[in-house]
């Protein structure tokens, strides 16, 4: 049948792209998917690290495109499931390595080995960018609950509209619940509507992913944090499954509470 | 607790002023128009009006609005007092 591509982009840097990407490709490949990711970061790899697969890299994706190296030998593949592979991004090169073509071309030859093709972008909207969003059948667009992230975000998801890549699905990432709550963070709902994209997934604020990252182990594979549950959600939904929110317990946390009394009384 | 009690009392949280500077923020770099370069327009506009209508200058507005996805100008100029005296 061929594999979806799905490119997980933000506009601005540090919101969680390369770990939505690392725990999206793990949760579809523990679903039993055949999953490739790709780092299309050009000169700053590091979904090598966060997976945890450093130490085996021999070729990259650069090499791939300019032929010193066929696709299999550059695609490495993570021990932990069957068909789980990375193809990293080159170290000592620049965006200008690849062009989008190079990016539709190298997608296309995955794509009848493959389920998944998930495609990290670099921050910016520039090249590598571009790059990153030319094979991609879908686009999420990964922000945080804070000012600069969602203005970013909002130029990008004009920008994918613009060249016809949307509509653009939104992952809300580090959402602090007691922030929340105490009216110092906006809301999900307040992203959500100042963005006026679909929603896929909002993942809480989790001390354990700085854990997890440490290390090379994505969360997702720790079934009881919040922000594993969270990622293995957003796959699910990517996989077409009606899965609901996780009850984060920090949206109309007042509405909740005055429902509360209302219903048990005062006693 | 005190973001309960300061929303009971109306009083602005953070997260609100941070939601009111974006939704302005949004609209200006949707429409590639600056906060700045719609007041230089604002004083413009207002001269050429007033050469043909007084015009109430101190409420004159102008401001980009979302409606939806689209983006539109919308001028409210309130015409002065002065000008149903000659009417009337």
């Amino acid at each position: 049948m061929g594999a979806k591509v799905i490119t997980v982009t933000s506009g601005k840097g540090g919101v969680g792209k390369t770990t939505t990407t690392a725990n999206l490709a793990v949760a579809l490949a523990s679903l039993g998917y055949k999953v490739t990711c790709l780092d299309s970061d050009i000169g700053l790899r590091n979904l090598d690290v966060v997976l945890g697969l450093e130490n085996r890299i021999v070729y990259d994706i650069v090499d791939i495109v300019e032929g010193r190296c066929r696709l299999k030998q550059a695609m490495i593949r993570d021990k932990r499931f069957p068909e789980l592979y990375l193809i990293p991004a080159a170290q000592t090169r620049d965006k200008s390595a690849l062009s989008p073509s190079d990016m539709v071309r190298l997608c296309d030859d995955l794509r009848p080995e493959m389920d998944w093709i998930i495609v990290d972008s670099p921050a910016g909207i520039e090249r590598g960018f571009k790059n990153a969003i030319a094979p991609a059948d879908i686009i999420l667009v990964v922000t945080n609950p804070e000012v600069s992230a969602v203005r970013d975000a909002d130029r990008i998801i004009g920008i994918i509209e613009s060249e016809e890549k949307g509509p653009a699905h939104l992952i809300i990432n580090r959402l602090n619940i007691s922030l929340v709550k105490r009216g110092d963070m906006l809301t999900a709902d307040d992203v959500i509507s100042l963005l006026a994209v679909d929603l896929l997934g909002i993942v809480p604020e989790d001390e354990n992913v700085v854990i997890s990252t440490n290390k090379g182990q994505p969360i997702v594979l720790d079934s009881h944090s919040k922000a594993g549950q969270a990622f293995m959600n957003i796959a699910r939904r990517l996989n077409g499954e009606n899965v609901p929110l996780l009850d984060l317990d920090g949206r109309n946390g007042l509405f909740k509470m005055l429902g509360k009394l209302m219903r048990e009384g005062v006693k | 607790m005190t973001g309960l009690m300061d929303r009971l009392f109306n009083k602005p949280s953070s997260a609100n002023t941070a939601r009111q500077r974006l939704q302005l923020v949004l609209i200006h770099d949707r429409a590639n128009f600056p906060a700045g370069q719609i007041e230089l327009m604002k004083e413009e506009l207002i001269k050429v009006i007033s050469r043909y209508v007084d015009i109430d200058r101190s409420k004159a507005e102008i401001a980009v609005e979302n409606e939806g996805r689209e983006q539109r100008l919308i001028m409210n100029i309130p015409l002065s007092k002065e000008n149903r005296k000659y009417l009337g």
